[in-house]
């Protein structure tokens, strides 16, 4: 049955995989690096909420700035540490970095505060539910999409209204031309990483929203979620990032009723599929970029 | 080819096997169990870097799929070797078909290893087109398409539980030659016909084609190569640790495999078992400091994930000071004092760096 209450979900989900998806590509377009580590940052958006809980009673919004804030700086840390050194060997060397640094990440986590689930603090609203049209809906799910839109139109403005945002743009159809013309490279790189962090950092809020609790291994489904989103989307373009996501959300939950029963738990296992489908037909994805995956035979 | 020059042109082989066959010896004479379980779990593991090899190594392209197939070949062999009565205890809904079977060791294994070489032929010859980024995320779907499927078909692998019942047949002496055999296929691999136009491909995919290389049939061969191995060696493992469950075979092994490879240099056999050797030794070092902390129960808490955190971090530093790993794309051979000629003219030195062309950042 599609009900409002289907549709809002439908879109509060697609909303977060649109953040995602756009997360991860800002990386890629520019370093063509497929960060692995990505999904740790929602971890650690999920501990840094944990972490400062303990500490003084501080309002929820201002925890939720600063775990968002460490989100960010991780990112750039990432960036600094273990990316740019590796930077110039080769695009393979780039990759297992992620992958070890993802590990690396996660293992922090396990040493450092326990391989056992702990709880995050939520404001009220997350567990309220308003009246619309005769049905209940989860503020969380509105609330989601109301960020998901306002921080697109924010970047969208950052993308084509600034000298960064240009910058950053054309970078990411063409790297080698833009530092040509002059941009720093550093800088480009440094940017990128940090506004992943922060669309990672924002999710993070949300997903640790659903079961309020965060776990040393939380950020693989939200990696696989990026790693989907995206390639439907075209990995090389920004505006398909987007509505990779959307496309996703709205398809996993259709999965959901279309789906027999018996079938259900392979819904992962057929998203999959579709991925490696889309990269044999059609690898630029639904939005073409500046220029296609290269592919040989 | 004379005797002389077959030697000459195989030290690395024979090296390397004589130094896994002296190992196994050493630990045969020390009789210990505790080291006895470490040194065969290294040869199945170095079985498993081995079969990352073969296809990463030689074409550049970063394979996650190994653990899939490992688990493949782990499943595959012990619906086969398990008796009647352990499978009616421990998969009671298994299909009627492979509950009476029974099957000597050797056989379930090799049934498990070609499971695993006909999942990637079937499945894998479209995959090979795509390169780097996108070649990546394929595998990288298959390793957790696999998983899915092995963590959901209670049928035949008890779902996300534990897999009991397995009866044991791997010992020192069986992981051993197999890993000394894997050593040679891997080895010969690498320098047949198919290998050198595949690691060509590597090094430069235009210049490969322009000179008639079919770059997609080359990679086809290597990763139903390396499936078949990854199989075997997950069917020699399933056979030693007689129980499991499919997260044994996801990303957490992988990545043990991949700092093996890394480590030691992907584009070498020596690379790999070198690796293996020395990522074994320090897991073991850094494993036995973690317990000797939780059992002194110095800190409040136990220890966990430091091994991993340790292993990452050495793993980031060989990629930023030696992204070829330690062996850089060289072979060990035998010292040409000993084979009593100058060979300046080596046939397998490999001088690209990180087999991939370099980024343009």
């Amino acid at each position: 049955m599609i009900t409002l209450d289907f549709i809002v979900n439908a879109l509060s989900l697609g909303s977060t995989y649109a953040l995602l998806a756009l997360g991860m590509v800002i990386v890629y377009g520019i370093l063509n690096l497929v960060n692995f580590a990505f999904g740790e940052l929602l971890m650690i958006t999920g501990y840094s909420l944990f972490v400062l809980s303990i500490g003084p009673r501080l309002p929820w919004v201002v925890m939720a700035v600063l775990a968002v804030g460490v989100a960010v700086l991780t990112s750039y840390l990432t960036e600094r540490a273990a990316f740019r050194p590796v930077r110039e060997h080769s695009p393979t060397a780039m990759l297992i970095t992620s992958f070890a640094v993802s590990t690396l990440l996660q293992n922090a986590a396990l040493l450092i505060i326990s391989p056992r689930a702990r709880g995050v603090p939520l404001p009220k609203l997350f567990s309220m539910s308003a009246r619309v049209l005769g049905q209940d809906l989860p503020i969380r799910n509105l609330l989601a999409i109301a960020t998901s839109l306002l921080l697109l139109g924010l970047l969208v403005l950052l993308l084509r209204r600034t000298v960064l945002g240009i910058a950053l743009r054309a970078a990411s159809d063409n790297f080698r031309m833009t530092r040509l013309l002059g941009v720093p490279a550093n800088l480009v790189i440094s940017v990128a990483f940090a506004i992943s962090g922060l669309l990672a950092g924002v999710v993070g809020l949300f997903w640790v929203g659903r079961t309020a609790s965060v776990t040393p291994t939380i950020g693989a489904a939200p990696l696989l979620v990026a790693f989907v989103a995206t390639v439907i989307g075209g990995m090389r373009s920004l505006a398909g990032a987007v509505v990779g996501g959307y496309i996703y959300g709205i398809v996993f939950s259709m999965i959901g009723i279309l789906l027999p029963p018996g079938m259900m738990e392979f819904r992962e296992a057929f998203m999959f599929i579709v991925v490696i489908l889309i990269l044999l037909f059609r690898p630029e994805g639904l939005i073409r970029g500046a220029y296609s995956t290269k592919r040989v035979g | 080819m004379g005797l002389r020059e077959w030697l000459e042109r195989n030290s690395t082989f024979l090296v390397l096997a004589v130094a896994l066959v002296v190992l196994a010896a050493i630990t045969f004479a020390i009789g210990d169990l505790l080291i006895e379980r470490i040194v065969t779990v290294l040869f199945i593991d170095l079985v498993l870097v081995l079969a990352l090899q073969v296809f990463m190594g030689n074409s550049g392209i970063l394979s996650f799929s190994v653990a899939g197939f490992m688990g493949i070949g782990a499943y595959g062999s012990v619906l086969f070797s398990m008796s009647p009565a352990a499978k009616a205890a421990a998969l009671p809904d298994l299909y009627p078909l492979l509950s009476g079977v029974q099957l000597p060791f050797l056989a379930s294994v090799l049934i498990g290893g070609l499971l695993a070489a006909l999942v990637a032929a079937v499945v894998s010859y479209p995959l090979m087109r795509l390169s780097d980024a996108a070649g990546v995320i394929t595998i990288f779907s298959l390793l957790v398409i696999i998983n899915v499927v092995l963590v959901h078909w209670s049928r035949l692998t008890n779902g996300p539980r534990t897999l009991f019942g397995v009866e044991r047949f791997t010992y020192l002496g069986t992981s051993a030659v197999f890993a000394v055999l894997f050593l040679g296929v891997a080895w010969w691999f690498k320098e047949s016909s198919v290998g050198l136009k595949l690691r060509a491909s590597r090094d430069d995919a235009f210049a490969a084609a322009a000179v008639g290389i079919n770059i997609v049939a080359v990679r086809y061969l290597a990763f139903i190569l390396s499936a078949f191995m990854a199989g075997f060696a997950g069917a020699l493992w399933a056979h030693f640790i007689t129980s499991f469950s499919p997260y044994a075979f996801y990303l957490s092994a992988m990545f043990v495999f991949l700092a093996m490879l890394v480590i030691g240099g992907p584009m070498s056999v020596s690379g790999a078992v070198i690796g293996t050797v020395l990522v074994t030794v320090l897991r073991e070092g850094l494993r036995s400091i973690e317990n000797n902390v939780n059992m002194s129960k110095i800190l409040s808490t136990n220890l966990v994930g430091f091994t991993e955190v340790v292993m990452s971090v050495l793993l980031v530093v060989i990629l930023v000071l030696r992204p070829s790993g330690i062996m850089g794309g060289r072979e060990l051979r035998w010292p040409a004092a000993l084979s009593g000629r100058n060979r300046s003219q080596g046939s397998t030195g490999d001088k690209s760096e990180g087999g991939v062309p370099r980024a343009d950042v």
